[in-house]
């Protein structure tokens, strides 16, 4: 894990994204686990081709959601029933059905909300630095080229034999990213 | 590409065997039904409505998504074309199949009964509406209609399998447009006439998509079952992918949400009101033993599909979501029953015999004129105007990844 900070690791730039997929299942064969790929559009079997891990985001929205339930219910339930116990057409206080309405709306808002900022938290953004952006070219990924960055934390990491390792699926280029 | 262009019963030389067992199932089951007929005549049509509404659901249910597909594209669609139009020529079968119902309708609804009508004014208001020749006209109709759009649909789908010609794709898209609106509107006026008057009295505005979102949600499941079979053997066990299962997946999830908001807000809406007329219906379903159907329909129609259909990993995996599909069936039935039988039973849960035999015979008479209608044509439409775009990559790399295998 002692490696030199002054490299990110090892970007290789290929033409297609059927390239860019095979290379990033070859890698992952070869046991390659900190890599990231990067491509204009979203490729799906990308995902899976990276070793597709379960982010933690589905049970921090479940969470957020229950609590909206929960404290739409309740509010509604202490303003109705305790704080203001107004009798609106001889229903009883605590309706349940009258509730169910705004229980699924904050439901749907703590979910949304949730999801929106466990997004945020669990992938660091918003980002003003990132090492691929030291790489010139890297600016095409956002138009026509595809890329996949080898990471040197990756245990397997190794400056020469990963770079040939990389050569092996005729990229483009292979360009060394400063840390 | 051959296989898709072979027709179904080449491809799939099992479905001649299926398509004879269903059958056989179902003329057995039809015998024992009509005995139950003898013994019990007014059981018998209850029962017979209810497996009825079931089956109709899913041949009608089958006409929308297909309709919406039409206007909406997406991959779901494209491998659902063949199944959906197999499942919209039963409708002929159907339409016969109301004769039942016109015959004993006399039995079925009270508002018939003259009687009735001379002590009770309200039934006389009603009566330009609700009355038997202007019934029987309003049911031709309904089915002139269905049975125009699933006819010219088909039709021109079979005309797009010699001809890839552009403008056949558009004409269905017109076709579709026009025909959802049909639909909708007929389906709307059938639940009134067929289910909501048999408590005459009652009437609520949100009764007809109520029907809808339900026929919805159970051609969208048996749809998915079928997908699945047919996902298992070749040709389509190359063709079928996981992401097909998921996009569907969400649909259905999308359809349970649909029928639990429908039915809670025909309950709000009611229940705020409070009206002596509309409660009525609610009254003896919530204050007897039905009540224990009520939330059994909360629980598993709603509450148990909705979580198992939240996970990915369900969605996504064949083995799985066609269970979820199959229960989701089962409980089209229950919720079909619990809308009809407590009209006849205010008193308390009345199940017989013939409420399990008579959806099992008709549905196995239904299953056995889709396969035989799914036999007579190639399981994929080729000329499709998306096919080569959602399922060419597809076929170009032979198998798709699939989680079971590797």
């Amino acid at each position: 894990m002692a490696k030199p900070s002054a490299i990110y690791g090892l970007m290789a730039e290929f033409d297609e994204p059927t390239t860019l997929v095979a290379a990033t299942q070859h890698a992952h064969r070869e046991g390659y686990r900190c890599m990231d790929a990067y491509s204009p559009f979203p490729i799906e079997e990308l995902h899976e081709a990276l070793g597709a891990h379960h982010t933690r985001l589905p049970l921090i929205v479940l969470i957020g959601g229950l609590c909206g339930c929960i404290g739409g219910y309740g509010l509604q339930d202490w303003a109705s029933a305790m704080a203001y116990p107004i009798n609106v057409g001889g229903k009883p206080l605590h309706s349940w059905p009258a509730f169910i309405p705004i229980t699924f709306e904050c439901t749907i808002l703590a979910a949304a909300l949730s999801a929106v900022l466990g997004m945020l938290a669990l992938n660091g953004l918003p980002m003003p630095y990132h090492p691929v952006f030291n790489v010139p070219r890297f600016a095409l990924a956002s138009r026509n080229r595809f890329f996949l960055c080898i990471e040197a934390r990756d245990p397997k990491f190794d400056v020469e034999g990963t770079r040939r390792f990389l050569e092996t699926m005729h990229p483009r280029e292979v360009s060394t990213v400063a840390g | 590409m051959s296989p898709y262009r072979e027709t179904a019963d080449v491809a799939i030389p099992e479905l001649a065997g299926l398509q004879r067992r269903f059958l056989l199932i179902g003329a057995a089951g039809a015998v024992v039904s009509l005995l139950g007929a003898f013994l019990n005549l007014t059981q018998f049509l209850q029962s017979y409505l209810m497996a009825y509404m079931l089956c109709l659901g899913v041949t009608l249910g089958s006409l929308a998504l297909g309709m919406v597909h039409q206007l909406s594209g997406g991959a779901w669609g494209v491998v659902l074309r063949r199944p959906i139009g197999a499942a919209t020529r039963v409708l002929p079968v159907m339409t016969l199949l109301f004769l039942p119902i016109a015959l004993g309708m006399h039995r079925l609804y009270s508002w018939t009964n003259a009687d009735l009508i001379a002590h009770d004014e309200l039934l006389q208001h009603k009566h330009l509406y609700l009355n038997t020749p202007f019934f029987l006209v309003r049911a031709a109709i309904y089915f002139l209609v269905w049975n125009t759009i699933t006819y010219f649909l088909n039709a021109w789908s079979l005309e797009q399998d010699r001809n890839p010609d552009p403008r056949i794709a558009r004409r269905m898209q017109h076709l579709s447009a026009g025909g959802l609106l049909g639909y909708g509107l007929m389906i709307t006026f059938a639940s009134f006439d067929w289910l909501m008057s048999l408590e005459p009295h009652w009437f609520s505005t949100m009764y007809g998509v109520l029907i809808m979102g339900g026929q919805g949600l159970s051609a969208m499941a048996f749809l998915i079952a079928t997908v699945v079979w047919l996902s298992r053997r070749p040709p389509l066990d190359r063709i079928v992918a996981t992401s097909h299962f998921h996009d569907l997946g969400n649909l259905m999830l999308a359809f349970v949400m649909l029928w639990a908001y429908f039915s809670f807000s025909q309950y709000l809406i009611i229940w705020a009101g409070n009206l002596p007329l509309e409660i009525g219906w609610y009254l003896h379903r919530s204050h007897t033993s039905w009540r224990l159907v009520a939330v059994g329909l909360i629980v598993f129609h709603f509450a148990v599909p909705f979580v198992l259909l939240l996970s990915r990993a369900v969605k996504r995996e064949p083995s799985l979501i066609v269970k979820v599909a199959a229960w989701i069936l089962i409980v089209r039935v229950v919720d079909l029953f619990w809308l009809i039988a407590p009209e006849f039973h205010q008193t308390g849960i009345s199940v017989s015999w013939l409420d399990v035999v008579l959806p099992l015979t008709l549905g196995s008479i239904w299953l056995g004129c889709f396969v035989w209608q799914l036999r007579g044509r190639p399981i994929l439409p080729v000329h499709d105007p998306e096919f080569e775009e959602t399922l060419g990559p597809i076929i170009e790399r032979g198998a798709p990844p699939r989680p079971s295998h590797g």
